[in-house]
């Protein structure tokens, strides 16, 4: 387990959103936490190797740029390490969880638009002939700023 | 900002290749909109104009480092879903959404034996500490509470951003 400072807790929780969006950001973000450049740029770049950063970058809202759904199958326990490395193979598939559940299987989907959402969830089926929930977002309450750490 | 008539032509609109080039993440550099727009074959300032207007319009949710929970210690990451009174769904979600201990929260619908339409991701060190902040959602919930369950994750299979392919619209 990775520990973090104080700081870079403060570091952390201020990039998670709002990052600036100028041509010299870490710079600005320095500025406002009293570092400089050079030190914020190295202990990000520390604790990216050290494997505390899954990403950086922009983080898309779902069904914007296309369709997505929550998917859940109830696998039986001697076909669970085939069925996942199944589905995982399967495009459109990201966010695959195993959880303590009669639905064991947990996994998002996307696609195009609708229509291929059902082709692949078809698809999913044929290969994997489980009891299914299909769980498309309806609403969302929150907007997703990360997570204070 | 540099017309798109000065590029050559590409089969793909630039707002395409865009979304495509920032789902590979961005570098931890001085400059990382630079590298990108260096990349796409655009002016560093076309970029920051187009990722503006992708905010504006919602396309892009945030831009910002995601950590590694798991790695830093967040072991109990438990999908906590509830069944709610239709009436007062809304309310809750709203209500439990803006806790800082829950990442995401959706309404979904019910299925045949499946009850539950509201999903509220919570995450902690610890068993102890993830049963308190369910406990605490109980009393959010209120009188529109019928039931609900927690599911806990046992293995992260897959884990990325969501990924379109060049084309996937």
């Amino acid at each position: 387990m990775i520990r973090l400072s104080p700081q870079d807790c403060e570091l952390l929780n201020r990039i998670q959103s709002d990052f600036p969006l100028d041509s010299h950001p870490f710079a600005t973000i320095a500025d406002q936490l009293g570092m400089s450049e050079a030190a914020v740029l190295a202990r990000l770049q520390e604790l990216e190797q050290a494997g505390a950063i899954s990403r950086f970058g922009a983080v898309f809202t779902p069904n914007v740029a296309g369709a997505s759904t929550l998917v859940a199958l109830a696998i039986p326990e001697e076909d669970i390490e085939q069925t996942a490395e199944l589905v995982n193979a399967m495009a459109g598939v990201n966010h695959n969880y195993l959880r303590e559940h009669r639905y064991n299987l947990w996994f998002v989907i996307t696609g195009r638009d609708r229509t291929e959402l059902d082709d692949r969830l078809r698809h999913i089926q044929q290969a994997a002939p489980y009891p299914m929930l299909d769980l498309p977002m309806e609403q969302p309450y929150h907007i997703d700023l990360g997570f204070a750490l | 900002m540099s017309d798109s008539a000065s590029r050559p032509e590409t089969a793909e609109p630039i707002e395409r290749q865009i979304v495509t080039a920032l789902q590979g993440g961005l570098p931890i550099t001085r400059h990382p909109y630079r590298q990108l727009s260096q990349q796409l074959g655009i002016d560093e300032d076309e970029l920051l104009q187009r990722m503006q207007q992708m905010l504006d319009e919602g396309i892009i949710r945030r831009i910002g480092v995601v950590p590694n929970h798991y790695a830093l210690g967040y072991r109990y990451n438990l999908m906590v879903v509830w069944d709610i009174e239709d009436t007062a769904v809304d309310a809750v979600g709203a209500a439990i959404g803006e806790l800082d201990y829950v990442s995401h929260c959706y309404r979904r619908p019910r299925q045949p034996g499946w009850p539950y339409n509201l999903f509220a991701m919570v995450h902690g060190k610890s068993r102890d500490e993830v049963d308190g902040k369910i406990e605490q959602l109980r009393e959010y919930v209120g009188a529109g509470y019928r039931g609900h369950t927690a599911l806990k994750s046992s293995r992260i299979l897959k884990k990325t951003g969501l990924r379109l392919r060049p084309g996937e619209t």
